[in-house]
Parts: C-alpha cells; structure tokens; sequence
C-alpha cells in the first residue's frame, strides 16, 4: 500500500524534464549538487511501476547524461523496459537513451533483440525509424547477426523514409557481421539504380564508408558510380562519388580516363563550391597524371587563393600543398598568395602557408627564405615562432643538411634562432649543433665562434630554454677548443657565476669542457716553453695579431671512434676507451692533416702570471663546487681541482727558470689528457651498438637489473648520472694517469659494457634517433629583451620576401664548393616506420569480394580477370553446388548474392535487365578461370587482357573491362 | 562519416552532444572542454576548420560555425567534404529557425528531445541522409504529433507538471 501511494506521490509531483532545466538554471548553489541531488530523484522515480513515472525519470538521466556528463550505465536495463513499451513517446525516450548509453559489452544488450525486431518490422514506420536509428548506433555482432533477415526486407521497403535509414544501418552491420554482406549486398546495390535521390544518397553514402576501410572490392561497381557521376545532379551524392573515386582510381589506372572527363566538366559548371573543391581534390590527388585536368584544378585553386572567405583561402592552401609533392610548379606559380597568407591574421591559414614555403625550400633559395621566415618569428606569436623555427629546422636539417650549402651560415642562423625570445625548439637545436660539428669538418671554426657567442653572455643562461643549446655550445667550445680564438675568455665564460642558474647534467658538461680547454692552454704553454713542435701547437713564436697556420688533426672520422663517443665529457680518465685508439688515429692524421688559418690573437699570451692566475682563478671557483649536491658536478669539479693543483705546483715552483726542460711530470699528464681529448669524434651509426659483440659469460640485461636493484630508491636526474660500474677514479692525477695506461690493455668487455651504460645514462651526446621530437612547452616562453633589438618591421620583412626570397639568385657563397657532410654508409637515422596501413584484408572486404565474385584471393586472381561471359554463364549454372558451405547456411534461394558487375560500355537499360539476373559468384577461381576460356571470344574487349594475364599492375585485381 | 555533433555555449556550456560512435561520458566530457578551449581562442571572422587530431585521433576535422551565442561543431573525418559541412551546419540551423521561430540559445536548452529528432533526422549513425529543412520539418512534425498523441492518455501527472512549471 505504502509502495503505491508513494508512486502515485511520485507520479503527481515528478518533475518534469523542462522542470529540471528550469530549476537548475535558477539553482545559485553548487551544479554538482544539485545534480546528485537530481540523481537520487531518478533513482527512486525509474523504479516506479508506472510507465510515465519511469520514462521521465529514464528522459532526465539521458539530459544529465549527454549534457553534464553523468553516468547512466546502472539504468541499462531501465533502459530496456521503457524501450518495450507501447507508447511512441516512452519509446523514443528508451531507444534514445540506449543509443547514447549502450556499447559493446553492455550486459542488457541480449535482451532487447526481440524488442528490435518488433520494432523493425512495425507497421508505423516511426516505430521502425527509431529501431534503426538505435541499431545504427548499437549494433554488436549478435544483434546483426539476428536481425539481418528483417533489415534485409527492409531495403527494399517502399517508403524511402524507412528504406534509405535501413541502407545506412547497413554499414555498420557490415562492419559487426560480414557475413550479413552475402545476405544484404546484393539489394544494397540495386538500390544504387533508385530514382530517388534519397536513397542513392544513402547507398553512395554506405559505399563511401566501406571504400575508405580497402576500396579493392568496390572496384567492379565503378560503371554505377561512373553512371550517378555523369547523370547525377545532386550535389551532395557527387561528392561522395569523388570520395570514393578517388580511392578506386590508384588501383586502376584505366579508370582516371573515364571520370576525368565529367569531372573537369563539373569543374567548369557547378556553381556549388564544395563540390568544385571536391573535384579539385580528386584531380590533384588521384588524376595528376592528366595534365590539362591538373591546369584547371590548379586554376581553380588560384580563384580559392585570392578569395574574401578565409574558409576557402584556407583550402586553397591546403589543396596547394596537398599537389606541392608532384606539382611544385603550381606553388611556385601561386608564391604570391601563399607569401602573402603568411600574415594572415588566421592561424590555420599561417600554418598552411609556411608548409608550402618550406616545400619551395630549395639549395638556391634556402638563405633568403630562412632569414624571411626568422623575421615573421621574431614578431610572432609564441605558437607560430616555434612552428616556423621548427619547419626551418626540419627542412633544413633533412637527409644530413641535403640543401645546405653554406654551413658558415647555417651554422649562425642556429645561434640566431637560438636567442629568438620564444624559442623552445632548444633539443632541435642542440642536437644540430652538435650533429653538425661532428659532421661537418669546415664548419666547425664558425661553429665555435657562435659557441663562444652563446657561452659569454650572461643573459642567456636564465633562459630555461636555452639551456640545452647552451650544453651543446659548451660541448662544441670544448672538443673543438683548437679553433677557439681567446681560450682565456672562454673559460671565463664557462666559469661565470650565472652557470649555477643551469641545472647538474649541463653544468657537468661546462666543467668538463673547462677542463678541456684547460688543458688545451697548458699544453700550449709548456709547449711554448719549451720550444718543442708539437701536432697540434699552434704557437710558432710569432708576433702578435698575426696569422698563425695551425695545424690540426683531421682524422677521417671512423666507426673506431664509437668507442670513445661515451667520454667525451666523461672526466673519468679511469676509463678511457678512447686511449685505445689514439695510435691508429696518429696514423691516419698525416694522411689526412690539413693546414687551416686560424687568426689567433692571444694564443700566445700564455705568459707565465697568465696560466698561474688562470689555475688560481679555477682553483678558487673549483673548490667551492667540491660541495656540490650533484654526483656529477661534484666529482668532475673535484677532478679538475685536484689537476689544477697537481700542475700549480710544479709551474710555480719552476717560475723564473723556464730555460731548463723541468716540466717533465706534469707535461706528461697534461699530454695524456690533451691526446685522451683530441681524438676526434665522428657520428655514430644508430646501429654501432648493435655492432659491438657481447664477450662470452656477460649477460647484459642481469647487470642492469642488478643496477636496478642498488639504485632503485636513488632517483636518477634525466641526464646527469651516477657512477655505479668502472673504476671509481681517485683524485690524485698522477692516479689517473696510471689508471689510464692501465685501461689501454683492458679488455673490450670492459669497454663495451660501461659503454653500454654510458649510451644509456648519457643518451645526450649519441645520436637520437628521433631528432625531430618536440619539446614540450609547459613552461613560460622565454624572454629575452636582448634578442628583441633586431626586430624588422613587419612591413619591412613583408616587402623584402616578395622581393627576393623566392628569385634564384646567384649567391657568392654558391661559389664555395659544398663541405663535405659525413654520412655513415647504412645511414644513420633510424628507419622511419612505414605509415601506410597494410591493406586491409578483413573479412568484410573478403565478403564483398566473394559476393562480388571477386577474387578473394589476390594471388590468384591475378591470373583470372574476370568476364563477363564467364560470370553470366556461372550465373545461369544451378546455384549452390560451388557455395562455400557456410554460405549455403545464410542463403535461401531467394537471396541470392549478388551482382556480377555491369559492363561499362551497357546503357541502363542493359544494366537493368542484368541486375534481375543476379548470380551467385561462389566458384573457386581456378574453376571460374576455366569455364571463362570459352566463352571470352569476341564477346568483349576484355578477351587480349585475360590472354596475357602477366601484364596486370600487380597492385591491383584484374577487373572487367568495364569501363573502356 | 560524421563522428560527433556538438552544440555548446560561448561560455563553453554543452547545449547538445551527440556522438556516433560510443564513448565513456568522461571522455565526452574531456572533448567538449577541448574543442572548447580551441574554438573560444579563434577571432572572429578566420576560417572554420579546425585540426581534430588532437581530441578525435587520425584524420579527424572539425568545422564550426558562431552564431549569436553557441558554437556548432561538427566532426568527422576524411569521407566529407569541408565545405559540405559547413553547409549541413546551416542546413541544421536554419532547420531550428524554422522550428522555433528565430531560434535562440533558451530553444536550444529547453528542447534537448527536440534538437536530437531534428538531428536524427538529418545525419543517421554518423551519416547525412536529409539535407533539406523542409523534408526535416515534416518527418520532425509528424514525429511531434505522434509523440503528443502517445503522451496525451496520461492527462493528469502532465497538466501537474505545467502547472507547476507556471
């Protein structure tokens, strides 16, 4: 009695749909609050036994549920019974519900099957409609399964209201049971021939979706999609006829002939915008082989180009670039606008623009259209800078620098990007950097020079994106210090106070160049001293400011040097594989030695009070850094301030007496730290690890998980490191360099272990292999009011890239023979994935292939082009005896599957009368090859192709003749 | 084929959410508020196509359209035509126009069941199959009467409701 009143209660004082809306638009409290309010409502309402009740309730969770995101998946089976009832306005509630609520693996889903059918084969179509409309959002593989006998009837139902919504449901059918295909093609396809637009919209529509999943099978039915091209008159139905020509043309070339016609004809008539886009689309992408078609497009483009509407400027663009591939000369001829859409005030249309300027990209245009484009940055927004920079970046850098010709150049343009205020390509950069200075030999000197600018500016190191850019700065300064101009200066800038502002990975890498350049200058002076000529002294007792030949070691780089990638701004002379190489080196450098000119104004102002002031100097900011927090900071600052007093000592004990060759010892450790230094490094080939063989009885993954175990509750910093394995280094030097003799004679176990786990905690100076990774911006953009002086004015900038970014000028700097780029012979990049999908072979398509009498399988079918004779007279053969089985199963005789294809060159008429004769294509192929010998002659145009079936693209199957 | 209808405020507000393809109310969620945050960054008066990738994976698009205070959306991928949905987002609008009476926000938010049958009526599962108001008009009136004449036995919880809503 109490359960009742309280419905009765319900049903009298439920609030309606519009009283929830209404009441939670006044609502001033908290939205959530109500709404679990509201919940708690429908809770108790849908339990009611009276239908309204239950329907409002169930109308009130599907609004909250759509709209404000609440969960309705406990209502399912509600759900279900307001779909059973009786009453149209309770139903649609439900079998909405359902198709916002219901997925896959909702549990109520077995139940509603009948409910559907009823549904379906309802005499009011609105009740049918909304079964549909569930299905089309619902289907499983079950539900298919079952009710594809009633969608079957259905489409060919005589209202076109039920009729074209039974043909859409169809697809995902299709998509849930591919066998319903052999069921429901065959009508699918004669609604292809309806008079009503509707329909065909529908039909054209469903076909469109399935070509796009593996268009092979669709093949044989391009004579009806060629018919509704040339008689259509429907707009929306042409488009999806391109859409799905545009997929079948590639696999068959004789069918860009046929449609290229009627299309350029729509071109030039249709007044509809979308689709002249259409068909534009279709000739740039399908049909660039026929040229005239491709200058109509092309000119057709150009009116989207200068058009007022963004949206069809903006696909202008887009077409441009989808045709800049095969067609550059149609960018070219457009320049331009696409200049022109680079300061557009819409970012879609920036975008697309820039992606066009970069592929006109070429060696002879590269310098004027990166200064053009470094100019737009400068006075872009955030956004678009890194998008430009980023596209300089990937062009220029493409296939090992393909269009850079002037390194000199490229070399500054990097250190310019690099102090553009929003810059946050840093990685990009810094891996180019680097990437360049061991590439490129004849780079270098002016690589070091926008080092040196970079490293001295104080400015710069607050700049948390600069700070990678600043790593491989400090990184080329020192492994390239020979041709730095004042080391002294250097190393103040490695040294300066702001450098605590980086963080411990980078940081480690200054001191370690420090202690190249260091060592470099020490070199330099005993060699000074002592008058002996040393490979790489480049101090001949000359005056001041004058030229200096320097000689440098030029080794030509070799795989051998992998073998000592790891250490370059390792401090650990402990183990320095790259000792084991040095000999061979010297061999190869008086091959390969080349006199370059250095202007060295203060090489030889090693003075004596000069190198003593420079090791007080570096003893005092060392010493402060032997209490760092960080393992690798520390123990390279501990290093170098044990080197530096170990040499202090002895210079200054001998001052004054630099007659007498009494630098014995120490030159000795300063040589063996300059030779472990002055190897050069080459690039590494992103499979030299692969290379290194793995001595017997080492088991590499069990070190590293034993790695794990010691230091799993250390928390490793991304690329700083932490020395775990090889020999802990002491700080005496003369330690070091025993230690360092000592590692010459290990074993390359040794060798390829550490350097195992060098790769893998110093992932920085080895090759990525994906360089083109971006970085991500979660931090402010960096500011830089230095970098905001050279600012060109917009209309300045405008005016000088229409000028002459895009002329083909003879440059000097063209006249400079290209520098030789090292590339590794197997390539160094890491293979890039193949993008295009395999085609997919699903069971749908190999449905329709069966229905379509196409062959299933590829292989064979090559060799069995199929005719039409052949199929006509399978087609009056008794049915069934060659069925596969399971076909026999889902096929009475009345549904019969379909069609054999229309031959192209019948009228409708002809078309018509086939269409009645529907056959059945289940033959094994090899049979159907037989049978067709036969019959071929004469009959077709066909037959000289199936005689000589060898000659097929082997891409594509062999189709009728249909079309020529 | 279309992958999701939405219509939402400039506030940012959902008015009308329709995806042809399931997805967990959290993930609608997360898309609305995405493609919000895309749309209210656009001046007025740029093209209406928008990168979907994003929020909607691989070869996915959007195009909208502002009008007075709500932006409709459409996504889908590369079997439409942009220009074409563009098209359909009048189609659609104008079909509400003529509905409503000059349609405003308030239409939208107080007829959740009506917007999806004239919604239902022009894309079907994701695809377009009515493009023309008037044919939209008809089926949505005839759908209407029926509705009403299903609803009209239970006079009494239905005068309560007015009543109340008075």
């Amino acid at each position: 009695m109490a359960g009742s009143s309280s419905s009765i209660m319900d049903n009298l004082f439920q609030r309606t749909l519009d009283d929830l809306i209404k009441s939670m638009r006044l609502q001033l409290l908290n939205e959530s609050t109500f709404i679990s309010k509201s919940i708690e409502d429908i809770r108790r309402e849908i339990k009611s036994t009276d239908p309204q009740t239950k329907s409002t309730a169930l109308q009130k969770l599907t609004y909250l549920s759509a709209i404000h995101g609440v969960d309705m998946s406990w209502a399912s089976f509600h759900v279900v019974e307001v779909m059973s009832s009786s009453l149209f306005s309770h139903k649609r509630i439900g079998y909405h519900a359902a198709s916002i609520s219901f997925h896959d693996s909702t549990p109520v889903l077995l139940l509603i099957t009948n409910q559907l059918r009823k549904d379906l084969s309802s005499t009011n179509h609105f009740h049918a409609s909304l079964a549909l409309h569930c299905l089309s959002t619902i289907a499983t593989l079950d539900l298919s399964r079952d009710l594809t006998p009633d969608l079957f009837n259905l489409l060919s139902s005589s209202r076109v209201f039920i009729r074209n919504k039974a043909i859409a449901v169809v697809l995902r059918v299709f998509d849930k049971y591919p066998d319903a295909v052999r069921v429901c093609f065959k009508r699918l396809v004669e609604n292809l021939e309806s008079s009503d637009p509707h329909v065909v919209t529908a039909v054209i529509g469903v076909f469109c979706e399935l070509s796009s999943k593996d268009p092979r099978p669709y093949l044989q039915l391009a004579p009806e999609f060629h018919r509704i091209l040339v008689n259509s008159k429907n707009n929306w139905i042409l488009i999806k006829v391109l859409k799905i020509f545009a997929r079948l043309a590639p696999l068959e070339p004789r069918l860009g002939k046929k449609i290229v016609e009627p299309i350029c004809e729509h071109i030039r008539r249709s007044g509809a915008k979308s689709l002249v886009f259409e068909c534009v689309r279709i000739v740039i992408t399908s049909l660039s082989d026929h040229e005239s078609a491709v200058k109509l497009a092309v000119s057709k483009i150009r009116e989207l180009l200068v058009d007022q509407d963004p949206n069809l400027r903006y696909l202008g663009l887009h077409a441009l670039s989808v045709a800049a591939p095969k067609h550059l000369w149609a960018v070219l001829e457009n320049k331009d606008a696409v200049i022109k859409s680079l300061d557009d005030e819409d970012s879609n249309i920036k975008i697309e623009s820039l992606r066009l300027l970069m592929a006109m990209v070429s060696e002879s245009n590269v310098v004027e259209i990166s200064r053009v484009l470094l100019n737009y940055a400068l006075k872009s927004d955030p956004e678009f800078c890194n998008e430009i920079l980023g596209s300089v970046l990937t062009t220029c850098g493409r296939n090992d620098y393909e269009i850079i010709v002037d390194f000199d150049w490229y070399v500054s343009l990097l250190g310019e990007m690099a102090t553009i205020p929003h810059c946050q390509k840093d990685e990009e950069i810094e891996n180019q950097l680097i990437d360049i200075g061991m590439r490129v030999k004849d780079a270098r000197l002016q690589l070091v020079r926008v080092a040196r600018d970079l490293l001295i500016d104080p400015a710069l190191l607050g700049n948390v994106y600069l700070h990678r850019i600043l790593c491989a700065a400090a990184w080329v300064a020192g492994e390239y210090v020979q041709l730095v101009r004042n080391p002294l200066e250097l190393i103040d800038a490695l040294v300066q106070p702001r450098t605590n502002l980086l963080p411990p990975s980078i940081r480690a890498v200054y001191i370690n160049s420090v202690l190249k350049v260091l060592s470099f200058c020490l070199d330099c002076y005993l060699d000074q001293d002592e008058g002996t000529a040393s490979s790489y002294c480049c101090n001949l007792a000359g005056e001041q400011s004058e030229m200096f030949l320097v000689k440098t070691h030029t080794e030509a780089p070799e795989l051998v040097a992998t073998t000592r990638e790891g250490s370059n701004y390792e401090q650990d002379e402990g183990f320095n594989p790259r000792n084991t190489t040095i000999e061979s080196s010297d061999d190869l450098s008086d091959e390969n030695d080349t006199d370059r000119v250095v202007t060295l104004l203060s090489m030889k102002n090693f003075t004596h009070e000069s190198v003593v002031s420079l090791l007080n100097r570096i003893e005092l900011i060392f010493s402060s850094l032997t209490a760092n927090q960080d393992v690798e900071v520390l123990e390279r600052a501990r290093n170098i301030f044990a080197f530096v007093q170990l040499v202090k000592a002895e210079i200054i004990d001998n001052s004054g007496q630099n007659v007498d060759k009494k630098y014995t010892q120490v030159s000795a450790v300063i040589k063996s730290i300059r030779d472990a230094f002055s190897m050069e490094l080459g690039p590494v080939s992103i499979s030299a690890q692969g290379r290194v063989a793995v001595p017997d009885g080492l088991v590499l993954n069990e070190n590293l998980d034993d790695l794990k175990a010691i230091c799993g509750d250390i928390e490793l910093p991304s690329s700083s490191s932490f020395y775990t394995g090889g020999p802990q280094f002491g700080t005496a030097s003369d330690a070091s360099s025993s230690n360092l003799l000592k590692n010459d004679e290990s074993g390359p176990s040794n060798e390829s272990t550490s350097l195992l786990e060098h790769r893998k905690r110093h992932g920085l100076y080895y090759l990525a292999s994906d360089k083109s990774e971006t970085v991500p911006n979660d931090y402010p953009p960096a500011n830089d009011p230095k970098a905001n002086s050279n600012i060109n004015d917009e209309a300045d900038a405008l005016a000088k890239l229409t000028e002459q970014s895009l002329l083909l000028k003879k440059r000097t700097n063209q006249m400079k023979p290209r520098p030789v780029v090292v590339k590794l012979d197997d390539g160094d990049a890491a293979p890039i994935p193949d993008k295009r999908p395999e085609p997919i072979n699903d069971s749908l398509s190999g449905a329709i292939k069966d229905v379509l009498g196409s062959e299933a399988n590829l292989s064979v079918s090559r060799s069995n082009p199929l005719d039409k004779s052949s199929t006509k007279r399978k087609g009056k053969k008794k049915l069934g005896t060659d069925l596969p089985s399971e076909m026999k199963e889902n096929l009475g005789d009345a549904e019969k599957p379909d069609p054999e294809n229309p031959n192209p060159s019948s009228k409708s008429k002809e078309r018509r009368r086939r269409g009645k004769e529907k056959i059945v294509e289940g033959e094994e192929p090899e049979q159907r090859g037989k049978k067709k010998s036969s019959h071929r002659h004469g009959r077709h145009k066909t037959h000289q192709r199936a005689n000589s079936p060898l000659n097929v693209v082997s891409q594509a199957p062999v189709i009728p003749d249909f079309l020529l | 084929m279309i992958r999701a209808v939405l219509v939402m405020n400039t506030q940012g507000k959902p008015r009308l959410a329709k995806f042809y393809e399931f997805l967990p109310v959290e993930k609608q969620q997360e898309i609305i508020r995405n493609v919000f945050a895309v749309l209210c960054s656009r001046p007025e008066h740029v093209s209406n196509f928008v990168d979907a990738e994003s929020f909607f994976g691989p070869d996915a698009r959007l195009v909208y359209k502002h009008l007075a205070t709500l932006y409709f959306v459409f996504i889908f991928d590369g079997s439409e035509n942009e220009l074409a949905m563009l098209d359909l987002i009048q189609v659609f609008v104008e079909t509400l126009d003529k509905c409503f009476r000059n349609v405003c926000e308030l239409d939208v938010v107080f007829n959740y069941s009506k917007m999806h049958t004239i919604l239902d009526e022009i894309i079907f599962g994701g695809q377009v199959l009515e493009t023309s108001s008037t044919e939209v008009m008809k089926a949505v009136e005839e759908i209407s009467k029926l509705d009403a004449a299903s609803s009209a036995i239970n006079l009494v919880p239905k005068s309560v409701s007015s009543w109340r809503s008075r």
